[in-house]
């Protein structure tokens, strides 16, 4: 990326690493960022990241997919600092969170950052309130005002009236629930999620997936999502990196994951997607203005956002901008090819 | 029990070879050196006594150092030792002045009570609200019968004794138990050190510290407290350490991410994590501290523990059966009750007023209150009436009388006969072994089993027992001890199979063998002593009883762990109930079987230090002669040395086990 872009982001990772092993930092200076995975095995280290840059935005929703292994869960910890990165920086608003110190560290994860767990993480002690209530518990707050504030994540999450309930009382979802409250009790502006649905039944991961996008549209977090899921990725995702033995392999709109697929690897997990539902109607669309007739569509839905007015009897849409500018026509033909394309 | 020696490989089949060979071959040069050898080298079946290591005379000065000598400074050890023991005596005052002697004004027999001690209807009362509070009716009722069971046997005074000790101890326990592990969780330098420390403390046996702990804290309850908390606190730190480390890291994640402080991160989210694993060392600690308060009565701990070595002095079986009796009712009632703890989980917050939210503590009170209103006018209120306390000593002892009248002739025979043939034969052939070769034999064993870390290891600590002269008194020891872990294995080994094979079984059996090791170990000692008299026999009896549950226990545990899947091709395959047996289960559950056997071997070797009452022979003798004639030097170095015994044992076992383990391909489990 370049350097003007960068101090816009919210969050950047520049040229980050991390190798488990002895004397990691020393032997990848002597090996350099060139280096093979065979020749980091054979100086005994493990490379658990390998040389990311990435920058998330503002208000974005990006997804870190791969599967088990491949340095995702470390990434993340990476960003936050949990765990030390070998090297390579991390910047926070431009600050690098590398250099500064561990009380500094201490003040920014306690106001500017959440984060929600793939096994929830709930204290086994504390009842619902007092868990989302905790991280304001540990600030200092009063305990009038942080269960004030407690209260209202509850009830933003659709868990009012089980203020008292015991993590153990809850199911799955519940419990997830009360981790994204938790999560979000502090206000962060940058929020973590490590696979937070993974552990969950497939009907109620969609519906925790549905839940999300609810509450990012109120809330217009930066989020970090980490997902093994592809459809998961796909669906939440405003940008996906796709991640593979600690290095990101592609780093793009799920658009252009499953149209260009950069490598083999990304093309396996697109080939099952269907096209139609990460396609926008401004890719299937001819340019030009149609008839003053036609229905309007948004040129930011998917063809398959688009497809349920064709049933209706439509030949075509007219396709328009954020501003309303006419920017092209989706023809009923280029959409059931792309819909019997799968 | 931990490990220090490294895991090994399974071996390839054509090392299986060579190493039976080399079996054979150090067998046979063993053997040849028995048999030949004492021409040659003399020294090595007879240990020099010019060669003799005095670490008992060192040790022994070290103390009178540590005693007249030493200081801090400002201040010296005894005055700082002294400090600590005047620290302890004041909760443990108060709590005896609660359960058993009252509030008093003065001194010895002139001293006159201001307030009387806690009625036993309002002790009764409010330990059965804590029933009830943590396991219901039952449980409360349970309590009740155990604690009316001890005032109506007229142990009440003694067994109030007994739990005051404990009610001071457990606390203290307890905490530094849990902060001694948070160190070592946050420190790993402490853990270090602390390591071996808690390994050695597990293995040298009770009688061995009570001689110093005797010299530094003076003879009386708080010295007994000393001891109790040495004995009851290594656990808690283990378990401690154990708990934290297996908080799951997301909540350690968590903890960081929310911005906790160190303080916040351990007392906030780590602690109450692990408060399952923590009660149940709380438990343990309960448990471990009424085992010790009762040994500890030796070094002037009074209560139970007093009146059974009082009993066992005089022979009086009655009483001591008395005392028995209300040690396990006693035992009963703090296991259970710690147990229900430990199984509640954390409950909702409850709102509300103070009194609405400590129901129980609030009737507790009233109770105590009402009680002690009552006493001044009833006074059957205040302490059980004597008149309506039922003593069955005299019947107790009738029974024993009746025993040996009628059955002296048979137990007799039996005993001799058991004496003949197999105890005197196995000391005599382990006494005339060559020291040297035995040493030998040892490092070749811990070199085939573990590697040459074991090796050196083994070989040292044998070594140590024969530089400290005290071969023969350890061969016995070994004698006494293998005899009863055979025993115990011959029990427990096809129980425990017969309970693996019947689930209904094993309930009983659980229930039996869970009592059992509630059980403080002094209280076996009664019945053997009744039917045998003094001796090797009644001491193997003894520890055969107290050493057979972990047998039975880990036999079925391991059988009953056999993977089913296993189990089912084995029925698919067409085997028959036996065949299933001993070619699929007993195989696959050889790894715990033979930590099955090393508990065994543990728990006989604790057992037999205290049998040392009933007159043996070996090192427990000669810790027990050192803590009557005060001697720190001598009982150090022999508890050191079975010490010694025990760590051989134990890790020559473990690393058999880690190699069957091994070799059948199962995973390392977590201990």
């Amino acid at each position: 990326m370049s350097d003007q872009a960068a101090p816009q982001a919210k969050l950047v990772c520049r040229n980050l690493w991390k190798l488990f092993g002895a004397r990691a930092p020393e032997a990848l200076d002597r090996l350099g960022s060139e280096v093979s995975a065979r020749d980091l095995a054979e100086a005994g280290l493990v490379a658990a990241v390998r040389s990311v840059d990435l920058a998330v935005q503002p208000g974005e929703v990006f997804v870190i997919m791969g599967l088990s292994g491949s340095g995702k869960s470390t990434l993340v910890r990476l960003m936050s600092r949990l765990i030390e990165p070998t090297s390579g920086e991390v910047l926070l608003d431009g600050q690098n969170l590398l250099a500064i110190s561990k009380s500094e560290m201490t003040r920014i994860r306690r106001h500017r950052m959440g984060m929600v767990f793939q096994h929830f993480a709930l204290l086994p002690h504390l009842s619902v309130l007092d868990n989302v209530a905790f991280p304001l518990a540990v600030q200092g707050l009063n305990r009038a005002e942080r269960l004030k504030r407690a209260s209202a994540m509850v009830e933003l999450v659709g868990l009012a009236g089980r203020e008292d309930a015991m993590p153990r009382q809850l199911s799955g979802g519940q419990q997830q629930r009360v981790g994204i409250a938790r999560s979000l009790a502090v206000e962060p502006e940058l929020w973590f999620l490590d696979e937070p649905f993974s552990a969950l039944d497939p009907l109620i991961r969609r519906e925790m997936q549905d839940e999300l996008m609810r509450l990012q549209q109120v809330l217009k977090k930066t989020i970090v999502f980490i997902t093994h899921d592809f459809d998961e990725a796909i669906r939440l995702a405003d940008r996906i990196a796709i991640m593979k033995d600690g290095e990101i392999v592609q780093c793009d709109t799920p658009e252009q994951v499953v149209l260009n697929p950069a490598t083999d690897y990304v093309r396996e997990f697109s080939r099952a997607v269907p096209r139609a539902k990460v396609m926008r109607v401004t890719s299937a669309m001819e340019p030009g203005a149609g008839g003053a007739d036609l229905a309007e569509v948004a040129g930011s839905a998917t063809v398959a956002e688009a497809a349920p007015a064709f049933l209706q009897g439509a030949e075509a849409l007219q396709v328009t901008g954020p501003d309303g500018a006419k920017l092209g026509v989706l023809r009923r033909d280029a959409v059931i090819r792309l819909m019997l394309e799968g | 029990m931990a490990s220090l020696s490294p895991a090994t490989q399974a071996p390839a089949p054509k090392f299986r070879q060579v190493s039976v060979v080399l079996w054979i071959a150090a067998l046979g040069l063993f053997w040849l050196f028995w048999k030949h050898g004492a021409g040659l080298a003399p020294w090595a079946f007879d240990y020099p006594r010019a060669w003799t290591v005095p670490v008992a005379r060192w040790i022994s000065q070290a103390m009178k150092w540590l005693l007249n000598d030493a200081t801090f400074g400002l201040f010296t050890f005894e005055q700082a030792t002294r400090f600590i023991a005047a620290v302890i005596e004041v909760p443990y005052q108060v709590a005896l002045s609660l359960l058993s002697t009252g509030f008093l004004e003065g001194q010895g027999s002139t001293a006159t009570q201001i307030l009387p001690p806690l009625s036993w209807l309002a002790v009764i009362a409010v330990f059965a609200l804590i029933g009830h509070r943590a396991g219901g009716v039952r449980l409360a009722a349970l309590v009740v019968g155990c604690l009316g069971f001890v005032a109506v046997f007229g142990q009440w005074t003694s067994a109030m004794v007994t739990l005051a000790s404990i009610l001071v101890a457990v606390p203290l326990g307890v905490v530094g138990g849990l902060l001694l592990g948070i160190a070592a969780y946050r420190w790993l330098w402490v853990e270090r050190v602390l390591r071996p420390i808690l390994d050695l403390m597990q293995t040298i046996p009770v009688f061995a510290y009570l001689v110093p702990v005797l010299i530094l804290f003076g003879f009386g309850p708080t010295a007994a407290i000393v001891a109790t908390l040495i004995y009851a606190m290594p656990p808690m730190t283990r378990i401690t350490l154990l708990a934290l480390r297996r908080v799951p890291s997301e909540l350690h994640d968590l903890g960081q991410m929310v911005g906790c402080t160190r303080r916040q991160l351990t007392w906030k989210v780590l602690v109450p994590s692990a408060r399952d694993p923590l009660m149940v060392g709380v438990n343990q600690v309960i448990m471990l501290s009424l085992n010790m308060v009762i040994i500890a009565s030796m070094i002037g701990a009074g209560g139970l523990g007093f009146d059974v070595l009082a009993a066992l002095r005089k022979l009086d079986f009655g009483a001591g059966l008395e005392a028995g009796f209300a040690i396990v009712a006693l035992a009963l009632v703090l296991d259970q009750l710690s147990q229900a703890f430990a199984r509640k989980s954390w409950g909702q917050p409850v709102q509300g007023s103070w009194a609405h939210r400590h129901p129980y503590l609030l009737a507790a009170l009233a109770t105590v209150a009402l009680a002690a209103l009552l006493g001044l006018v009833v006074p059957a209120v205040q302490s059980y009436p004597k008149t309506l306390e039922i003593s069955t000593g005299t019947f107790w002892s009738n029974v024993v009388k009746w025993i040996n009248v009628n059955y002296f002739d048979t137990l007799e025979a039996i005993k001799n006969a058991l004496l003949l043939n197999l105890l005197i034969p196995f000391k005599r052939f382990l006494l005339s072994l060559p020291w040297a070769g035995v040493v030998a034999l040892l490092a070749f064993a811990g070199w085939r089993l573990g590697g040459w870390r074991l090796a050196v290891l083994t070989a040292f600590l044998a070594l140590f027992i024969a530089a400290t002269g005290q071969w023969e008194k350890a061969m016995t020891t070994v004698y006494l001890c293998g005899i009863s872990t055979m025993i115990a294995m011959l029990i427990g080994v096809p129980v425990g199979i017969a309970a693996a094979e019947k689930a209904g079984l094993w309930r009983w059996v659980q229930v039996v063998i869970d009592t059992l090791q509630t059980l403080p170990s002094f209280v076996y000692l009664m019945p053997a002593v009744m039917l045998f008299r003094v001796g090797d026999f009644t001491a193997m009896i003894a520890v055969v009883a107290f050493a057979v549950a972990p047998a039975i226990r880990y036999t079925a545990l391991g059988l009953r762990g056999v993977d089913p899947r296993l189990i089912e091709a084995g029925r698919a395959m067409g085997c028959t109930r036996s065949q299933m047996l001993t070619r699929i289960k007993l195989r696959l559950a050889l790894p715990e079987i033979l930590l099955g056997l090393n508990q065994t071997v543990m728990f006989a070797l604790s057992m037999l230090v205290i049998t040392a009452l009933v007159g043996t022979r070996d090192l427990g003798q000669e810790v027990y002669i050192a803590l009557t004639k005060a001697d720190p030097g001598r009982g150090l170095v022999a508890g050191l040395a079975v010490a010694c015994i025990a760590i051989i044992a134990d890790r020559m076992l473990h690393a058999g086990a880690r190699n069957a383990r091994a070799r059948l391909g199962l995973a390392e489990v977590q201990e």
